[in-house]
């Protein structure tokens, strides 16, 4: 058995959530909703109308002044000096022994005032790391005063402007506006984690129950639903987005798992820099690649992946996918299997089902790339 | 409030047995399959295999998780729904009707008195829910 529902922490929607019926359980240490009607029916409205997700259970550090910078450069393996302000970026935590400690999205607020916005589940890990490695700067660590609501799907942006007092279709993908939603206070990202167009919407915890209920209302005609954890996991999926804890961890490369693209060793010394410098010099053994089952078994975090009765690799993530109807999956897999088509077994309860190596996303993407 | 039918047998797996003569149908229950989520893929036994009461004869894999399917009764599988590999979604809709598993010749129909009655079940599930 996991923690008792006592221990857990609560979003400020938290009972919002209970009295729409959803069906709440313990995630990274929270008391989360799971489903509200059902995983499959709530992935298809993210995916063919707009749907509202409390994701408050994130957590948020900022860091400001004048060596604000530096700090964040030592500590993520992206190069934030490319930001602009009103910029977002994707970008890793690494161990000095090239580990994920965590992944995270940075944005800069103001010149020398950056946000970095972490996984619940990480929350106190990387509040000690940041403050260890990012040390003589004023890092605030301001989780529970912040709500996070996720506006995704195709008609997000419509929704969202409607109540908006500023223009919100004109931020493009990986930027934010401050501004007001149905009077809220908030800031604006056109970011997402369903591969939809769409907003995440930070605003104060204690005005957050009148922003959702705004939004709910307001999205009425365009068939808004509450989406919980679930269909934002098959969603993700869909995507090949990575979940930590389950895809990326302390003990995976950012090169085996496709994020090379966050890492900027020309950016200078950060932590990690060198141990994944020299993942990278050496080549990596294994890959994390997409692939869907040929029939319908569903393989799960764990599970071995086989060829020929040899172990050649580990499911991280599996489930059905409800855009494809299909089950699909991300695993890690001998490098010189990875190649989209090649063929696989997974270890399903013993049994061997047959998968092969997807070209990802499974889904085409309709984030509104600039 | 929780749909327990009353003509039904229970174990504490969440598994149902309706008996037809010297066979039992059996599936799973309304709270089951309220707990699993959308329902994506049932794994049953071959027509002929033997099952054991309370020893696993399959699996139910929903979105989000794999759960194993307990028999009730011991005996010889007789008839499996063949619906289900297509229809999956039978076992969130109509957990009692359609979405039904096997149906087992009972090897010991003295078994049956060892399930559980509605009301008992009725009482597991009440104290299961919060």
């Amino acid at each position: 058995m996991t923690q008792t529902p006592a221990l857990l922490k609560r979003t400020p929607l938290r009972d919002v959530h209970v009295k729409a019926g959803a069906k709440m359980v313990p995630f990274g240490g929270w008391d989360m909703p799971v489903q509200y009607t059902g995983i499959i029916e709530e992935h298809r409205c993210v995916r063919s109308a707009v749907g509202l997700f409390d994701i408050s259970h994130m957590g948020e550090f900022e860091v400001r002044g004048p060596g604000a910078l530096g700090a964040v450069q030592r500590v993520t393996s992206n190069d934030a000096s490319t930001l602009a302000i009103g910029q977002v970026q994707y970008s890793l935590l690494c161990y000095p022994e090239g580990g994920i400690v965590d992944d995270l999205t940075l944005y800069r607020l103001a010149d020398q005032h950056y946000m970095l916005t972490v996984n619940a589940s990480s929350i106190d890990k990387d509040w000690a790391w940041v403050t260890e490695h990012g040390q003589g700067v004023d890092w605030k660590n301001v989780s529970a005063e912040t709500g996070l609501l996720a506006v995704q799907g195709p008609k997000a942006e419509g929704l969202v402007q409607r109540l908006a007092d500023t223009d919100v279709t004109r931020v493009p993908y990986y930027h934010f506006v401050k501004g007001g939603v149905a009077g809220v206070p908030c800031l604006i990202s056109r970011t997402g984690y369903t591969g939809e167009d769409g907003f995440e919407l930070y605003a104060p915890a204690a005005r957050l129950e009148s922003l959702w209920s705004a939004l709910m209302e307001g999205g009425k005609g365009d068939g808004i639903q509450p989406i919980g954890l679930g269909a934002r996991d098959t969603l993700r999926l869909e995507m090949k987005f990575a979940l930590y804890g389950n895809d990326i961890d302390e003990t995976t490369s950012p090169l085996e798992a496709g994020l090379g693209w966050v890492v900027k060793p020309a950016k200078g010394d950060f932590i990690g820099r060198a141990a994944i410098e020299k993942v990278r010099a050496a080549g990596v053994t294994r890959k994390l690649v997409g692939f869907e089952m040929t029939e319908r078994a569903v393989a799960r975090h764990g599970y071995r992946l086989l060829k020929d009765g040899a172990e050649i690799g580990v499911v991280t993530s599996g489930s059905f996918s409800p855009s494809l109807e299909r089950c699909i999956g991300m695993g890690y897999l001998r490098a010189d299997l990875a190649p989209a088509g090649t063929e696989f077994d997974v270890d399903i309860r013993g049994q061997a089902h047959r998968a092969r190596v997807a070209k990802t996303p499974f889904v085409p993407s309709k984030a509104k790339k600039s | 409030m929780a749909n327990v039918p009353a003509d039904l047998r229970y174990t504490k797996e969440h598994e149902w047995a309706k008996l037809e003569g010297d066979k039992a149908r059996v599936g799973i229950t309304a709270f089951a399959q309220e707990q699993l989520g959308d329902v994506v893929f049932v794994e049953l036994p071959k027509v002929g295999a033997k099952v054991s009461a309370m020893k696993t004869f399959g699996v139910v894999e929903s979105v989000k998780a794999v759960s194993d399917l307990f028999a009730p009764l011991t005996g010889e599988v007789v008839e499996i729904n063949a619906e289900l590999p297509k229809k999956p979604e039978l076992v969130n809709s109509d957990p009692y009707g359609k979405g039904w598993m096997i149906v087992i010749k009972l090897a010991n129909p003295k078994e049956w008195e060892t399930l559980m009655s509605a009301a008992d079940y009725e009482k597991l599930v009440a104290s299961a829910g919060h």
